[in-house]
């Protein structure tokens, strides 16, 4: 029993302490001007589901709950979106040449294609961040299109 | 006693927390490291050459940049032909160095900036193939494709080149290739020879 206590206690503590390490975070009060939705024509509906299923790794602003505000979650998540904003960030998307536009939306029709986009560990908690098939096929309509006017 | 326990428990999981996260960053460190020396060590071979035969080595240099990514591009094309993942990934990352090594200041500003965003695009793909499974860096060498196609518009290349077609892949995709006879990067040994020559350039 005391050998429990003592575990137990240990690790609290370092639960505790660890609550102290600082993160960043993905947060901004401002859309810029080059953000995806701002310079293209987006559709309500699109629009939505982009936001909710893409923006939170792949822009400046993440919409933490709760449990993410904590260690060592926090961690975990900022190591993802620092990755994902490196793949590609909607909030700086204006700022990408033709060719790389048409480059990311080439990887973004092959990513949503295969099921590999968005991660299977994102939606296991974002129950909403899930395309049904019909919402998979709108989205990939719509962003084959938009590769198709920048390339023409 | 009892406490002096707790006490150096606490202490080892604070001191194992600490070094976990120094080790997160020491291991960026040595990324970054090792970037920089292989790029350091670049510079230094580019260097000797200069101090060989400077005036000869200066354009010639320039010109064997646009030709050494040719050359990196078409050994990657034979290990994907060959369904080599390890020695794709290792040309992907040699051809990213050698994108970034691509000397633009002869040409006019107009290719300069299409040049620049050519080799921005295709780093990118290099790198992606430089880390991904097979069926990824395929997908990647497609868009890469048609960067070094574009690429080769504005630069020449001393070489007779085949641009090569197979509509099977994605819808059509097509490469580049030094042979006449198709050898399918995109299917391998699954297909080997789908495809036809689109194009000869040069």
């Amino acid at each position: 029993m005391k050998i429990v206590k003592k575990i137990i206690l240990v690790l609290l503590v370092a639960f505790v302490g660890i609550q102290f390490i600082p993160t960043e975070h993905n947060q901004s009060a401002i859309v810029p001007v080059t953000d995806f939705m701002l310079v293209n024509k987006v559709p309500n509906n699109i629009k939505s589901k982009l936001q909710v299923s893409c923006y939170d790794c792949h822009s400046n602003n993440t919409n933490y709950p709760w449990y993410n505000k904590m260690q060592p979650v926090a961690w975990f998540l900022e190591d993802h979106i620092k990755e994902g904003k490196a793949e590609l960030n909607f909030s700086k998307w204006d700022s990408l040449s033709d060719r790389r536009k048409a480059s990311k939306l080439s990887s973004i029709i092959k990513q949503i294609e295969s099921d590999e986009m968005p991660l299977s560990s994102y939606t296991l908690i974002h129950k909403e961040a899930r395309f049904s098939e019909e919402e998979k096929e709108e989205i990939l309509n719509w962003v084959k299109q938009l590769k198709d006017s920048i390339t023409n | 006693m009892k406490n002096l326990k707790v006490i150096t428990g606490i202490l080892a999981m604070t001191f194992l927390t600490l070094i976990a996260m120094s080790c997160k960053d020491a291991k960026k460190e040595q990324n970054n490291d090792e970037g920089h020396k292989t790029e350091m060590n670049h510079d230094n071979s580019d260097g000797h050459h200069d101090s060989d035969k400077k005036e000869m080595a200066m354009t010639s240099n320039q010109d064997g940049n646009a030709e050494m990514i040719l050359k990196d591009y078409f050994n990657l094309k034979d290990a994907l032909v060959a369904d080599d993942e390890t020695k794709a990934k290792e040309f992907g990352a040699v051809l990213k160095k050698s994108l970034e090594n691509l000397d633009v200041s002869k040409y006019t500003e107009e290719q300069q900036t299409e040049l620049k965003e050519i080799v921005e695009d295709a780093i990118e793909h290099a790198e992606h193939i430089s880390e991904s499974p097979m069926a990824h860096q395929r997908e990647h060498f497609k868009v890469l494709s048609k960067d070094v196609t574009d690429m080769v518009a504005i630069t020449g290349t001393a070489n007779t080149l085949y641009e090569q077609f197979c509509p099977m892949y994605d819808k059509g995709s097509a490469w580049l290739s030094k042979n006449e006879e198709v050898r399918n990067p995109y299917y391998g040994s699954e297909m080997l020879k789908c495809g036809k020559v689109q194009k000869e350039i040069n």
